[in-house]
């Protein structure tokens, strides 16, 4: 759209015309709201090529990591929840609904629908974020962090001294549910029927946040939840062989010649053959003490209880989960983004700003809620679905 | 811009009862249509979730991927009006995956040839192998 061309358009009706052609809703660079609307529309698109571009960056390191570490992201994968993932995946698939719907509304000038419908979309939107949250507090109560922050004990997942991760996450959403009510309440008695009309639906979205958190705790509590424990169990009992070094060197009923051996290995812990030399020095003890029954299965290295060893540890786990948090958690900036605008868009759906000439906003909100939707199409399947 | 904004004036797409061009062009979507996208969306889901429990070895990623991209093409065509918009649209959203495509493709063939594994690590852990 270039400016010659606007200043042609507007040229063309004249001093007296220009009113009469352009009711309010229709820019005056424009000539017609088909235009108007078809060039947003194109703005809106490369807009969201960018946005499928930026995105791809994450897919990207998520390919190399996952293509370098396959059994990192199986193992750690076990610790996404399969049916909240699958639960949030319907929440926005039904958002992406109501979102479409609502263009139709606004095409069909239905006001009433129209805001009904965007407020299910709101809602939806908060839904996911409050079953998100429930998902995120509970991975940073077991020390599932990005790499470097990555603390996760099988022994003890559930860290007892940690805060309360979901209330410091519920509290804005609590706020904002406060501060919405409060001004609806006082809206109500200063009768000011717009805010109400506003506040009404905003209500129940600020609220379906904590459907959301209910929803999360009661799948959480569910039998995924008791396959996790028996995870954590089954890693726990193995976590007692991941003893460290200076646990080692607290052993007192060690001969001399395998303490030497700790100590070197204390000083260079990747040398294979140190290890190697300590495992030769422990069986021997093992057998002469008669405890290497007990740890017959120690023979073979393909053994399940192998697995938990290669991906459990703090580097190659926490880049899985700094690409998890990472990936979710701009998705999940993105949903907050487009609450926003549906926020804006809810307000002038009330003032009946829409028509079937212009519906252009509904229709560029909904483009990108379509797209947020499809990335968590993809990232569902990518992070929660590895066996 | 001007040329192809006026060759889709003139196919405008319901052109119904109004007189001037560029002013009826909204195209709602039918409600049923909406309705039966989303439930065959809802359906892939279950499929992708039910698949997850067989093994398919290596075709694992490739299923997952088909699914996903089959739900994202419905969503792209029905939701997004994709199917009704104009080709140009069209091809400005298609050509952000060629360069998605290339992108990838170049940079985890590169990795694949240059480092085996450059996670640092830095557990201090020392794994005694048996106990």
């Amino acid at each position: 759209m270039s400016t010659f061309e606007a200043d042609s358009a507007t040229d063309s009706h004249g001093a007296h015309g220009h009113d009469h052609d352009h009711p309010k809703f229709l820019a005056h660079h424009f000539e017609t709201p088909e235009q108007q609307y078809d060039s947003g529309k194109l703005g809106t698109w490369v807009f969201l090529v960018t946005e499928v571009l930026f995105f791809s960056g994450m897919f990207c390191a998520y390919a190399i990591f996952r293509m370098l570490r396959p059994e990192v992201f199986e193992g750690c994968s076990q610790f996404l929840n399969t049916k909240l993932g699958a639960i949030n995946t319907g929440v926005l698939l039904f958002s992406s609904l109501t979102m479409a719907w609502a263009v139709r509304c606004a095409q069909t000038e239905e006001y009433r629908k129209l805001t009904a419908m965007l407020a299910s979309t709101l809602s939806c939107a908060m839904i996911f974020l409050g079953v998100k949250a429930i998902e995120y507090s509970h991975k940073w109560e077991m020390g599932l962090l990005p790499a470097g922050m990555f603390s996760y004990d099988p022994a003890h997942p559930h860290h007892a001294d940690s805060p309360n991760y979901l209330v410091w996450i519920c509290l804005p959403f609590a706020l904002a549910l406060v501060g919405v009510v409060v001004w609806l309440i006082s809206a109500a008695l200063q009768g000011n029927k717009f805010q109400v009309a506003c506040l009404k639906p905003l209500t129940v979205v600020a609220f379906s946040f904590f459907i959301g958190v209910g929803l999360g705790t009661f799948l959480e509590s569910g039998d995924s939840g008791e396959t996790h424990a028996t995870t954590h169990h089954e890693s726990g009992e193995h976590a007692l062989e991941l003893a460290s070094t200076s646990s080692l060197l607290g052993r007192e009923d060690r001969g001399a010649t395998e303490f030497g051996v700790i100590e070197r290995l204390a000083g260079d812990a990747t040398n294979s053959g140190l290890k190697n030399e300590l495992e030769a020095l422990e069986a021997q003890a093992e057998i002469a003490s008669g405890s290497a029954i007990l740890n017959d299965s120690a023979d073979s290295d393909a053994t399940i209880q192998k697995a938990p060893r290669d991906f459990l540890t703090p580097s190659r786990a926490g880049v899985f989960f700094s690409i998890y948090y990472c990936m979710t958690g701009i998705h999940a900036i993105h949903i907050l983004a487009g609450i926003g605008v549906l926020v804006w868009l809810l307000v002038r759906s009330v003032r009946q700003d829409f028509n079937r000439q212009y519906f252009g906003p509904v229709d560029y909100v909904g483009l990108y809620w379509h797209l947020v939707d499809l990335i968590w199409i993809y990232l569902f399947p990518l992070l929660y679905l590895i066996r | 811009m001007s040329a192809h904004d006026h060759a889709a004036d003139a196919h405008s797409v319901s052109g119904d009862h109004h007189e001037q061009d560029g002013w009826d062009f909204a195209h709602p979507m039918p409600v049923p249509m909406l309705l039966a996208v989303f439930i065959a969306l809802v359906i892939l889901t279950v499929i992708t979730v039910a698949q997850a429990s067989f093994d398919f070895g290596s075709y694992d990623v490739a299923i997952v991927m088909g699914i996903a991209t089959v739900k994202a093409i419905l969503v792209g065509l029905f939701f997004m009006h994709l199917l009704y918009d104009k080709l140009f649209n069209l091809a400005v959203f298609l050509s952000a995956f060629v360069f998605v495509g290339l992108f990838v493709i170049l940079t985890v063939s590169d990795s694949r040839l240059t480092s085996k594994d450059f996670i640092p690590v830095d557990d201090a852990v020392v794994v005694s192998p048996t106990e």
